[in-house]
């Protein structure tokens, strides 16, 4: 009988199930993962080293390439930390605007989550329906900020602009006649806020079609039920954080317990787990897409009632606008020293953070009064979450660690930096 | 003052009496500062007392004070910086704890606390170079395999010191010194205290 050994695997850095580049050095015996160690930093790209040198406001494009999958929420946590500093406040329209977008973005961090988890698992129709979606909510990103994904649209003080009164529209081409552009066209004559409603309308349909394809489908079922159990013990112990730490069963959610911008004026539930497992992961996700939605409602209809400035008048931090700066000395002064120098934020300490899609996304800032952040440190949900996963996988087997790199959603951006 | 910070503050100085260096309060946050001697006991009081039950380590970072304020720095340079979070009784807590040798940062490993400071700890020893004893696995994270150096050292460059390229003759990927020139842009100021005060303007 031949002697009998663990067998070593290397998964990864370019494995499609790896989520980017999650490298993973697996120790099995059989097919049972005895230990498995994540090698991570093939993406790191030392974001806070490098806003170290930046002004304080250069560093916000930086933000959304951290989860570029969610990326008005780490703007949010970025400049929600400067407001801080300086002790500012924000015009109650855009913190309106920016619950709406970071629940946009939830949404959208969340349908990219059910159709590359659908995709890993072998559900493979789910990312289709996803990515369907996803164009109409890319497209809101696109009318405010220009950009679909990397927006840059919240800053210190308020957002960049006022919501656009009209949508862009599918033009006819040589493949596309106007007869068949038509229908498409029909939701986007009116202006962005009109474009949400329909599609806030309409969204709840098309997350049950996603559930009668998955919810109570035996093969999804049997990938992901029992698979990656974690008690609410250890999910303390581990630092898990959002749809991690709620699938355990364990309801905290920042959007409740310590309100930031107007999450305390509208309404919302917050489901939870009960088993803690993949499955339960999965079913909490799904509700909270659900419960987006209606927030994402309840902001659109506040903001039709209410308009106002969107931004700070504050001219230390913000900019004054075009026509005010070429008639006014004062505000040229503003202008002038706020594009060369940048603004100058007071001696101090700050976390903020906000509930980011995949938990509790913070940034710790350490100003020294100078025009750029002494130290900036990153607190990523994803790391915390990867950093279990030797715990999570051990005694599973092989193609149970894909399920659970994908319960986990792990983005590359911001676990590496 | 919030009654909730205050009843903190109050809950932090009856369980953990002098072993608090100092205790501020500044911007809604409570900041404690800890002797390197004291720190492991004062995380382990920090997370078992049921008045002050930080369940959850949600963040460790090292962080290099040399230059603070562009002035010469006295006192030691290196600390570790954690952030914990009650979910019983729903309060946050920032706590330092300077390591004491600056030629050889070393501070006791918080891994038999909470789990979840495995990674934070090890990223700490990559990043800045605080190396923790106790922890049993202390291992570059996010650097390169190889690397040298700790890059988030005040006098490590933005650049770094090596660059990598393919090298067709040798038919591999070689390492180099770095061949871009350091610049910056936007010079760095710290202007007097009430300059960015912005609502004293």
């Amino acid at each position: 009988m031949p002697e009998l050994r663990n067998f070593t695997l290397n998964f990864g850095p370019q494995h499609p199930a790896a989520h980017g580049v999650l490298r993973m050095v697996l120790e099995l015996d059989g097919e049972v993962v005895m230990r498995a160690d994540p090698h991570i930093g093939l993406l790191h790209r030392a974001t806070e080293k490098l806003a170290e040198s930046k002004t304080w406001i250069q560093s916000v494009p930086y933000m959304d390439r951290l989860d570029y999958m969610s990326m008005m929420c780490n703007e949010h946590a970025y400049c929600m930390a400067i407001e801080r500093l300086l002790e500012i406040e924000v015009p109650v329209r855009a913190q309106y605007i920016r619950v709406m977008f970071d629940e946009i973005t939830r949404i959208l961090n969340h349908l990219l989550w059910v159709g590359c988890h659908g995709l890993d698992v072998g559900a493979m129709t789910m990312v289709l329906y996803a990515f369907r979606e996803r164009e109409d909510l890319v497209d809101a990103y696109e009318a405010v900020s220009g950009a679909r994904m990397h927006a840059a649209y919240y800053r210190p003080g308020g957002v960049y602009r006022d919501l656009p009164d009209r949508m862009s529209q599918y033009q006819e081409s040589k493949w596309k006649s106007a007869a068949q552009i038509k229908p498409f066209n029909e939701a986007r004559s009116g202006s962005l806020l009109d474009f949400l409603d329909d599609f806030a309308a309409r969204f709840p349909k098309l997350l049950d079609e996603y559930e009668t394809l998955l919810t109570d489908n035996r093969i999804w079922k049997q990938r992901l039920v029992d698979v990656g159990i974690v008690t609410p013990e250890r999910a303390l112990q581990r630092g898990f954080t959002g749809p991690m730490l709620r699938g355990s069963g364990i309801a905290w959610d920042l959007r409740k317990k310590q309100p930031y911008e107007v999450y305390d004026r509208v309404d919302f539930d917050i489901p939870i787990g009960k088993t803690g497992d993949s499955y339960d992961r999965y079913l909490v996700r799904m509700e909270e897409m659900r419960q987006s939605n209606r927030i994402v409602k309840q902001c659109v209809d506040w903001l039709r009632q209410n308009p106002g400035p969107v931004m700070s008048d504050n001219h230390k931090v913000a900019p004054p606008d075009r026509e005010a700066m070429k008639s006014n000395m004062e505000e040229l002064i503003h202008h002038f020293k706020l594009c060369t120098e940048g603004m100058h934020v007071p001696e101090g300490e700050v976390y903020s953070a906000v509930e980011h899609p995949k938990g509790e996304f913070g940034i710790y800032v350490i100003s020294d009064g100078a025009n750029k952040p002494y130290r900036l440190k990153i607190r990523a949900p994803g790391y915390v979450h990867l950093s279990a996963m030797d715990e999570m996988v051990r005694g599973h087997m092989l193609a149970d660690v894909v399920t659970i790199i994908g319960s986990q959603d792990v983005v590359f951006g911001e676990i590496d930096r | 003052m919030s009654a909730k910070l205050e009843a903190l503050s109050q809950n932090l100085q009856e369980c953990l009496g002098d072993r608090v260096k100092s205790l501020k309060v500044a911007l809604g946050e409570v900041t404690i500062e800890v002797d390197a001697a004291d720190y492991l006991g004062v995380m382990q009081t920090l997370r078992d007392a049921p008045e002050l039950a930080f369940e959850e380590l949600i963040d460790l970072c090292g962080v290099d004070y040399s230059t603070y304020g562009n002035v010469p720095r006295e006192g030691p340079r290196y600390a570790a910086v954690s952030h914990l979070l009650s979910i019983t009784r729903n309060w946050r807590l920032r706590v330092r704890c300077f390591a004491p040798d600056d030629d050889f940062p070393s501070l006791p490993s918080v891994t038999s606390v909470w789990n979840s400071v495995n990674w934070f700890e090890r990223e700490a020893f990559d990043l800045i170079g605080i190396v923790f004893p106790g922890h049993n696995d202390l291992r570059r994270i996010l650097t390169d395999y190889g690397f040298i150096g700790h890059p988030f050292r005040k006098d490590f460059p933005v650049s770094g010191y090596v660059e990598m390229r393919y090298d067709p003759e040798q038919q591999r990927v070689i390492y180099q010194p770095v061949t871009i020139e350091p610049r910056e842009i936007t010079p760095r100021i710290v202007r007097e205290a009430t300059y960015g005060k912005v609502n004293n303007a």
